[in-house]
């Protein structure tokens, strides 16, 4: 988007490397693609379930097409992807409300800064989302 | 309308997502989860099963929240990342106009099919 004074001439380049970044800014690269993955799945999923409008019949059709090993393994980073998409949109949520940021203080030596929150707040995500696919993993390839 | 208010629609559109579509998650795929908790549905995507969800009124309007929650998240999402890279004024107007013509027919078309589907239930005897 063009903002003044900064415009973002990096474009997608952008999204994998372009400065001195911390790991936040991977986690945004990976929040974009799970949503963009989860756009893909879904619309095609809008078509798929559609099929309960036309009859048990073909409803079965479409299950016998859409089953098997690689079709769970598909559905379960569907699964995976929206773990992650979603406990970290909680965070940017949380951080645009002013949450995990800090309370503004004079700069006086030693300075600190907000930084170590938001990090200690992104880690938590990330241990957050790997449990929650985990337990996905369990449910899926195991309990069943 | 004003991007801000854009991006606050955005952000319900997600909270009302995590909800739904974490239920929709544990109904449909962890049913060995559900087991633990002493509900039992032996196969979520068989035929007997979907045909009970389509005929329940709960089910139908957390399905058609859920679709116009989840197109809105993505494609204002998907419209963002675009808008990003910095388009001309007409390919702005082309990325506008035709993801909201593309969400507002898949809306459509889930609604339909949300609806229809007590309707083939009922004909097949489900």
């Amino acid at each position: 988007m063009q903002t003044r004074g900064h415009p973002n001439r990096l474009g997608i380049r952008g999204w994998v490397g372009g400065g001195r970044w911390g790991f936040e800014r991977y986690m945004y690269t990976l929040h974009r693609l799970s949503g963009l993955a989860l756009l893909v799945y879904f619309t095609m999923h809008i078509f798929v379930t559609s099929t309960r409008a036309v009859g048990p019949d073909a409803w079965k059709q479409t299950m016998s097409v859409v089953s098997g090993p690689l079709f769970t393994m598909g559905e379960y980073l569907v699964f995976a992807a929206f773990a992650f998409h979603a406990v970290n949109g909680i965070r940017l949520g949380a951080i645009e409300l002013g949450f995990a940021v800090g309370r503004p203080i004079e700069p006086v030596y030693p300075y600190q800064t907000s930084v170590g929150g938001q990090r200690r707040l992104a880690r938590a995500v990330l241990m957050i989302a790997f449990v929650v696919a985990l337990w996905g993993g369990l449910d899926f390839f195991v309990w069943k | 309308m004003r991007d801000r208010t854009l991006w606050t629609w955005h952000i319900g559109a997600g909270a009302v997502i995590l909800v739904l579509l974490g239920l929709h998650m544990v109904i449909m795929h962890l049913s060995g989860t559900l087991g633990f908790l002493g509900v039992q549905d032996a196969e979520p995507t068989g035929w007997a099963s979907v045909a009970a969800r389509a005929g329940s009124l709960f089910f139908t309007l957390t399905y058609v929240a859920l679709l116009g929650a989840a197109l809105y998240h993505g494609f204002y999402g998907f419209r963002n990342i675009l808008m990003e890279l910095n388009p001309g004024r007409t390919v702005r107007s082309v990325i506008n106009v035709g993801l909201s013509v593309v969400g507002l027919a898949l809306f459509a078309f889930g609604t339909w099919a949300a609806l229809a589907a007590p309707g083939a239930a009922t004909m097949a005897g489900g």
